[in-house]
């Protein structure tokens, strides 16, 4: 009864204090695009909104592909991607359309071998020749000799990827290409592949799903997805040659050690530094220089408070924050949006 | 259209003469009225027909790019490559109609069966009760079976079903390769349970709209129960439970969420009933939220009018099958 009745009364008090901006208009700012920040991105909303009464920013996680086309349109204030826009789509805006890197998330690879214990290391090229259809079973000699100590069981790889375009497939299918040429050339990068093996699940819970049924299988979820589901997941071979098992921090590592274009549209797979994860991706919102009127403040004042404040519920909702150098360069930027 | 509103139209009776006299001020209801009435409903079921012929339009319209870039290949091109911009909807083709057909041939023996047992065998509260538990069934969400085939059917399938269909007949093309559990069977079977509360209560629906005296005549001349099922009762319905198999073959072709889950999503052309595969309405779920790419978009739009004419087509066919049947009664 007491935590109601101060409940009610703290209620009362921000009615009071809220009162007088309410009775101007509402805000609303819509958005549209990417699932895979979803849940942060709410959460970004929901706190910003607690602060302004007055503004109300709606997004809707309809896909990268639908945010960009309906950016573009100008049907929405801002729009939100997993992979940058192509020169092609960025071509076809009206005005000028900024990519601002919000935070950072990891794809992790998954397997399912039941007599095993003790994590498991795993090189770029042998992965790409699993999912290429070429390493056929998990006792091939290539992922022996990557695990020297692991008694590896006589059984045969069964490939599990999304079957729903995805950005984390684009992220999955962007390292493979960073890693191996015949990867590039026969399969390439997308949010939707011609996979060469496997089985198709629908979102990381069809590839979770699948996995957890299929002895000797292999796949590659979220990193948030895969620990909330406890998912065993395998230490990478980054470019420097160290076995990183993927941490916030080891994405936040590669984030770092990569040379930040002015227009931030950058890929950081495989990425340089002893601490990097390779096999993690920005994820952005897609906001026009000049919105113009109050629609443009807001857009201007939500972004600085972003990279402030905001970047501080990342890693509670499973996300790399931005690392503080990048965050920098991202500010200068948003500082322009009017 | 015009020959059936001449016969409809109102007739050119004068009103009523008490009427008249009394000076009612509104105009006689027979003829505004009626009118009124067949204006109205005239303009609901040409609603219909043009709202199927909108959605045709706007798939025609919406396709126009991939329709010119792949010509007739599109729907013999066996290539899904979203990368490199090659589509094909072969595969997809294949899969909707394997899958659909693995579906009837599973419900339509057992769901007719279990009609006949309703409407012949079983007592009336009991046929009644069960009728309205399968109406239940119907009214199932997809994504329920979908979970139900993912969770419950293929491990089942893959513990069960192919070790011991591909030990007994693994020398058909059909049971060979490896046993993931997902696949065109499993996909075929979750299909099948949720088509054969369709068929169930139509099929009784209409058994027990043959005429009592029929089966009546026919015990009296001392046919058996089967007999009277067999020559008198199932040949009646025949039209209708035709009409049953075909509603359940339309659900089977457009549905989504509960394939996608079981069946393995890979375009693959195949004989094996233990590959996975993919289907028109799958791949449409799949890809189309994060399609970029006008080609791309297009080819999806293309999937979906194939998927359009495949049931244009099945159903045209069904309706002259059972046009067929029904002269022939006559």
């Amino acid at each position: 009864m007491k935590h109601i009745r101060k409940f009610l009364s703290v209620l009362a008090a921000l009615g009071i204090a809220v009162a007088p901006l309410t009775a101007g208009d509402t805000i609303t700012l819509n958005g549209a695009g990417a699932t895979f920040p979803y849940p942060i991105y709410s959460k970004w909303f929901d706190l910003y909104h607690e602060k302004h009464a007055d503004v109300e920013i709606n997004y809707q996680s309809i896909g990268s592909g639908g945010g960009i086309k309906q950016i573009t349109a100008k049907t929405v204030d801002f729009g939100a991607t997993d992979g940058p826009m192509t020169n092609a789509e960025i071509f076809a805006v009206d005005g000028k359309i900024l990519h601002i890197p919000t935070v950072l998330g990891a794809v992790v690879v998954g397997y399912n071998l039941p007599t095993l214990s003790g994590k498991l290391n795993i090189s770029g090229t042998v992965l790409a020749n699993i999912f290429l259809g070429k390493v056929k079973s998990w006792s091939d000699a290539s992922l022996k000799a990557l695990n020297p100590d692991v008694n590896l069981p006589e059984l045969p790889i069964v490939v599990v990827h999304r079957s729903d375009g995805s950005g984390t497939t684009y992220c999955f299918s962007d390292y493979l290409s960073a890693v191996s040429g015949e990867w590039k050339s026969k399969v390439g990068t997308g949010k939707s592949l011609n996979w060469p093996v496997g089985l198709g699940g629908k979102g990381n819970e069809g590839v979770a799903g699948t996995l957890k049924q299929t002895a000797g299988g292999i796949g590659y979820v979220e990193l948030a997805y895969a620990e909330q589901n406890k998912i065993p997941y395998m230490s990478i071979r980054n470019k420097a040659g160290k076995f990183i098992v993927p941490t916030l921090e080891g994405v936040s590592a590669a984030a770092a050690s990569v040379n930040m274009p002015a227009d931030f549209r950058v890929s950081i797979v495989n990425a340089d530094g002893d601490a990097s994860y390779p096999i993690s991706t920005f994820t952005w919102l897609l906001v026009y220089e000049k919105t113009g009127g109050k629609r443009g403040e807001i857009l201007h004042d939500f972004l600085l408070w972003m990279l402030d404040e905001g970047q501080k519920a990342a890693p509670v909702l499973g996300y790399a924050p931005l690392p503080a150098s990048v965050a920098a360069k991202v500010r200068e930027t948003a500082e322009k949006v009017r | 259209m015009s020959a059936p509103v001449a016969e409809i139209s109102p007739t050119k009776t004068p009103a009523p003469p008490s009427r008249e006299r009394a000076g009612v001020a509104f105009a006689p209801p027979g003829k505004w009225g009626d009118r009124l009435f067949l204006g109205v409903t005239f303009s609901f079921s040409a609603g219909i027909i043009l709202l199927a012929a909108g959605i045709g339009f706007s798939l025609w319209s919406n396709s126009a790019l991939a329709r010119k870039a792949f010509g007739f290949r599109f729907l013999i091109d066996q290539v899904w490559d979203p990368v490199a911009g090659n589509f094909g909807a072969l595969t997809f083709l294949f899969g909707t109609l394997l899958t659909s057909f693995l579906a009837l041939l599973i419900a339509v023996p057992l769901g007719v069966g279990a009609a006949l047992f309703l409407s012949e065998l079983a007592p009336r509260r009991i046929s009644d009760l069960l009728a309205f538990l399968t109406e239940l069934l119907a009214a199932v969400p997809s994504v329920i079976y979908g979970l139900l085939g993912i969770f419950v059917l293929v491990p089942l399938v893959r513990r069960f079903l192919e070790p011991v269909l591909g030990k007994t007949l693994g020398f058909l093309p059909f049971f060979r390769g490896p046993q993931y559990g997902i696949g065109f069977l499993a996909a075929g079977l979750v299909l099948s349970i949720m088509v054969i509360p369709f068929i169930i209560s139509v099929s009784r629906e209409i058994l027990l709209s043959v005429p009592p005296l029929l089966r009546e005549a026919a015990l009296a001349l001392g046919a058996t129960r089967w007999e009277v099922a067999t020559t008198v009762a199932l040949p009646y319905a025949r039209s209708g439970i035709m009409g049953a198999i075909f509603l359940a073959l339309a659900r089977a072709l457009g549905e989504t969420m509960a394939v996608t889950m079981v069946i393995g999503n890979t375009p693959i052309l195949t004989a094996s009933l233990f590959s996975p595969g993919y289907t028109m309405a799958s791949v449409l779920a799949n890809e189309f939220s994060e399609a970029s790419g006008d080609l791309y978009l297009h080819a999806l739009v293309e999937i979906a009018l194939v998927l359009f004419a495949v049931t244009l087509i099945i159903n045209a066919g069904a309706q002259l099958l059972v046009w067929g049947v029904q002269r022939k009664k006559r």
